[in-house]
């Protein structure tokens, strides 16, 4: 069974706090293949406009919709968080909580718990409490445990925050493979070169605003707004 | 002075040849109060998970009554459980006053309060850690209390043992609505009260030995357990 998601149309969607707007209003449509990255400055919004997106955070104003109803486009997305949650288990347990909440026999989830340490290089560490983990491996726990259910969008913020050079390459790599096999990426990041490696299109955030939704191509060669060029000179925008 | 002596050396001879009268108190003491203990828990721990992870109006108000409840005298938990059981009382009927059950009775009345407070904070503190991945997962309600019970065991088990502590020491409410009846209600406090009354300190020292035991273990156990959780934080 295939849940169709896409497009998402998004219309005048805004969340705040404690009356300030945080991010929007933004309208936006995605369509259902490729990797969407959103850039900008610290505090642009990128997370909470990725928890906007993913229903995490509240709609004040405006809407998100999904081409199938909302509560089944829940259920086939996932989440990786700037600063990964670690259950107190171990990591073979992070690794088949989402398999076991929705169902799947223990022994089959614990063969695929270790196929997936094994992709991001954590097989030798499965009976290691997750969060005595070092930060980078808690990324690629974090990362593996939300690819594991397979699900057909997955938000990742910074996922590559924490990583040295060659982790970062292998998350790529995985995140490539997930693309290539039809997973709908959205993520967040800082590093510019990541961006312009993953982006298939790029949503320059600004505060709160989406300023540029473009394709990576045409966004890298030739940004539209002055903060956008800016942003990609390495200015420190006001 | 001699006296003192004597009857400590005698309170050591008896904890060592496991007197029969001492056995049986202790071994009384032990099963009203971990029946207490297990009753209490019951319904003190899915109290705690429930008060953590739903919001609702009367929330604020429950934390509240709770730990005004832990501060409650016990003495006075006593009375009205004696008041309830008393054969004029509204649950006369039953029988149950003078009895084992109703010391638990008692003693759950005593420790529910004080093992929810510990056991919301803990749940408390890790829903807060958990809160956005469990609902990015779209886990049940029920999954949700489950994995946080689950994670939170050793905080729970600190919880239970605190109860315990609490309740094996308490004596001023089961001694009303217990009666200290030799051979069906008399534990190891209303015992030690009594056979200090009658001047029978090598009994009473060799009840309290026991009783200090039991309460040193359970101090014991908490420290260790909350130790292993600072250190692997889980
Ligand atoms: N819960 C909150 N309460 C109040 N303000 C918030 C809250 N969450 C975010 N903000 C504010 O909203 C703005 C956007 O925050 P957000 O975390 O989305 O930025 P970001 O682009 O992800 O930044 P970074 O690059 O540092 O991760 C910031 O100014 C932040 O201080
Ligand atoms: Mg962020």
């Amino acid at each position: 069974m295939v849940t169709q998601l896409f497009p998402l149309i998004v219309t005048g969607a805004e969340t705040r706090r404690r009356g300030k707007t945080l991010v929007g209003p933004v309208d936006l449509q995605l369509e259902g293949q490729g990797i969407t990255v959103v850039i900008g400055p610290n505090g642009a919004g990128k997370t909470t406009l990725l928890r906007m997106l993913h229903g995490a955070a509240r709609l004040h104003a405006g809407s998100i919709r999904w081409a199938c109803p909302t509560e089944e486009a829940r259920h086939v997305q996932a989440f990786v968080f700037q600063r990964p949650v670690m259950l107190r288990r171990t990591v073979e347990e992070n690794l088949i909580y989402p398999l076991r909440i929705r169902g799947v026999a223990k022994a089959d989830a614990r063969a695929q718990a270790r196929d997936w340490a094994e992709r991001v290089g954590l097989d030798q560490m499965l009976d290691r409490p997750a969060p005595a983990l070092s930060g980078g491996e808690q990324q690629k726990l974090a990362l593996a445990r939300a690819l594991i259910a397979k699900p057909e969008l997955i938000f990742l913020d910074e996922p590559c925050a924490s990583l040295d050079g060659r982790a970062t390459r292998e998350i790529e790599e995985i995140l490539h493979t997930a693309a290539a096999s039809g997973t709908r990426l959205i993520l967040s990041t800082h590093d510019m070169g990541q961006a312009r490696r993953l982006a298939s299109d790029v949503l320059f955030l600004f505060k709160g605003r989406v300023h540029e939704a473009a394709p990576a191509e045409s966004f890298f060669d030739t940004p539209q707004t002055p903060q956008a060029r800016g942003f990609l000179r390495g200015d420190i925008l006001e | 002075m001699v006296d003192l002596w004597q009857g400590l050396a005698q309170a050591f001879w008896m904890v060592v040849t496991l007197d029969p009268e001492l056995v049986e108190i202790a071994a009384r003491s032990l099963r009203v109060t971990l029946s207490a203990l297990v009753v209490a828990s019951a319904i003190a721990l899915p109290l705690a998970a429930f008060l953590a992870v739903r919001r609702f109006r009367a929330r604020r108000l429950i934390i509240a009554l709770l730990n005004a409840l832990m501060g409650l005298p016990p003495v006075v938990v006593g009375l009205i459980v004696y008041v309830l059981l008393s054969r004029s009382g509204p649950l006369g009927v039953l029988g149950l006053l003078f009895t084992p059950t109703a010391m638990v009775i008692a003693q759950v009345i005593i420790i529910v309060p004080l093992i929810a407070s510990i056991a919301h904070q803990s749940i408390r503190d890790l829903w807060q850690e958990y809160h956005d991945l469990l609902i990015s997962m779209n886990v049940t309600q029920w999954q949700k209390v489950r994995t946080l019970l689950w994670d939170a065991r050793r905080a729970l088990l600190t919880a239970a043992l605190a109860g315990f502590g609490r309740a094996i020491g308490e004596v001023g409410a089961i001694m009303i609505v217990g009666g200290n009846i030799d051979h069906a209600t008399r534990v190891l406090t209303t015992a030690i009260a009594l056979e200090t009354g009658k001047g029978e300190f090598a009994l009473a020292l060799a009840l309290g030995f026991v009783l200090i035991g039991l309460a040193i273990a359970v101090n014991l156990s908490i420290h260790w357990l909350s130790r292993t959780e600072q250190e692997g934080r889980w």
